[in-house]
């Protein structure tokens, strides 16, 4: 999964498209999401994560990895 | 290291500029706590979803409801509108307030007098009231309501073979200057019907007028729209004692205060739109005051409220079972209870709170109920915290109407609670079971096998 490279996360969870002008706020957990892609991470390691550092478990993460994915997609976040 | 609570991840645009279509932050506040009862104990023990009903905010609206028309007016009864609520641990906190009760059908009628009501002081209301229940209620000198011409000519029948002199009231419908106009229940006051039907009781010699009812409408947002009824009501008993000599003793307003429920297309919430109790009692009470009654005869003011009383006082908790989402993007969550048991949704924007502490995030979610039919739909567009299969939900200002007009279907019906004045839930009603519901079946003999 790899984030159009202009967009901009801010700490407070604003993110901005400078391509299309379109902003979106996102929560701690889609931060970080976010930011895993950027780092190239793939999704094992980001449910890794996620579970080493949140009460939850495996299969409600990849649920909602899977719809968060599709919602960047649908933003037209991703290339 | 302890682990952190987990919350979905979410993207939501941000629109500046534009109205937000869903309404104010007022679902975000979690409701953890009923009456001093938590949420999930009460899930844990009595199961998802279920009614829970607070004796305590019941009694402080039918005591606030009292001293309200009581400071206003000296004459008032309150009579509990059975169709609103027929639990009987309901029906009998409002007797113990001391409401009367106020019935629609014999089934409700022989409630009220199971509960304990003196039958004199059940107000039988409604359009169908067969023979036998007119008779019952000649019998037991209840106080009947005379909706239509067929039940008038029928009572003077029923009244002359029994040799007794039923106490009756007219039902009043008019106009009062609201839209749709109510005029189904009984006689209409500007064509003429009500005062034809007036002389025609007076004619005759078998029945005993002591009473005017009217039913003005429903969810009624103009107050003053009581004000007109109760003038036009003075105007009728004022006539009647200056044509016939006879004294009305009492006039029934009815029901049909609002609660503070969002009514569905209503741009502003229940809460902000909805009129005090205390507005509806000084139009009433003005023009009832106004009328010119001789002071030693002032009627009895007769109210029948129901949903102002008892929304409030209700809750309905259940759970997620899972959330999706829709083609078109949307979020959607599933919940343990629908249209099945949640029969206000059809007209309600429902107050929904999380039983949980979320973060400040939220999403645009429609909440659909757990039965496998495209009605199901509790809240079409809600902002709501990100939800997760399991977690507690509270439904708020479901007390009336609700468990009266619960369908078995599909479901099961839930158990009911009942919050005492000091915090101790007792269950007023268990949850149905397969035996229930197959009780009144009957199976023919060559039904009872197959081979498959």
């Amino acid at each position: 999964m790899k984030i159009r490279k202009n967009i901009a996360v801010s700490d407070s969870g604003f993110l901005f498209n400078p391509l299309t002008g379109d902003s979106f706020s996102v929560n701690p957990i889609g931060q970080s999401i976010i930011s895993s892609f950027q780092e190239k991470k793939s999704d094992d390691e980001i449910i890794e994560t996620i579970l080493s550092e949140y009460r939850i478990d495996k299969n409600t993460v990849e649920k909602d990895l899977n719809d968060f994915k599709r919602m960047l997609e649908n933003y037209k976040l991703i290339d | 290291m302890e682990k952190k609570t987990y919350e979905r991840p979410i993207i939501k645009p941000l629109n500046s500029g534009l109205m937000n279509k869903f309404g104010t932050r007022t679902e975000y506040t979690p409701k953890t706590h009923i009456d001093g009862v938590k949420v999930s104990d009460l899930l844990e023990e009595y199961g998802s979803p279920l009614f829970v009903m607070s004796e305590q905010k019941i009694r402080e609206n039918i005591q606030s409801a009292k001293r309200i028309f009581e400071t206003r007016y000296p004459k008032v009864q309150f009579a509990w509108s059975y169709k609103t609520n027929y639990l009987n641990a309901v029906c009998n906190v409002f007797h113990q307030e001391g409401s009367w009760g106020e019935v629609v059908s014999m089934f409700e009628y022989n409630k009220a007098l199971k509960n304990g009501v003196p039958a004199e002081k059940i107000l039988f209301n409604g359009p169908d009231k067969t023979d036998d229940d007119l008779r019952t209620a000649v019998k037991n000198d209840s106080p009947i309501h005379i909706d239509h011409l067929d039940e008038l000519y029928r009572l003077i029948e029923i009244a002359g073979e029994m040799h007794k002199k039923p106490r009756v009231a007219i039902r009043v419908n008019m106009d009062t200057g609201v839209y749709p106009m109510w005029d189904r229940f009984g006689f209409n006051y500007e064509n003429g019907q009500a005062w034809d039907a007036i002389n025609k009781i007076m004619a005759t010699d078998k029945l005993n007028l002591i009473g005017l009812h009217c039913h003005i409408g429903t969810y009624m947002l103009t107050p003053s729209a009581y004000g007109v009824a109760a003038s036009k009501m003075s105007n009728l008993a004022l006539k009647i004692k200056e044509r016939y000599s006879k004294i009305i003793t009492y006039i029934d307003m009815g029901g049909g205060f609002a609660s503070k429920n969002t009514l569905k297309g209503s741009y502003q919430l229940g809460t902000d739109a909805v009129p005090d109790i205390a507005e509806y009692a000084e139009h009433i009470t003005s023009a009832l005051l106004n009328a010119g009654f001789d002071t030693d005869e002032l009627p009895y003011l007769y109210l029948e409220t129901g949903r102002a009383l008892i929304d409030d006082a209700g809750f309905l908790l259940g759970s997620v079972i899972s959330n999706k989402r829709l083609s078109d993007g949307r979020r959607s969550t599933i919940l343990d209870f629908g249209v099945n048991i949640l029969f206000t949704a059809f007209w309600y924007d429902h107050k929904i709170s999380p039983a949980q502490e979320f973060s400040q995030y939220t999403e645009d979610t429609v909440l659909y109920g757990p039965l496998c039919m495209n009605i199901d739909v509790v809240r079409e567009n809600v902002t709501m915290p990100p939800l997760n299969a399991g977690d507690q939900v509270v439904v708020h200002y479901v007390g009336a109407y609700n468990i009266t007009q619960s369908m078995q279907f599909i479901q099961l019906r839930p158990a009911v609670v009942m919050i005492d004045t000091k915090g101790t839930a007792h269950k007023i009603k268990s949850s149905e079971t397969l035996e229930d519901v197959e009780k009144n079946e009957l199976l023919p003999d060559h039904l009872n096998n197959f081979e498959l």
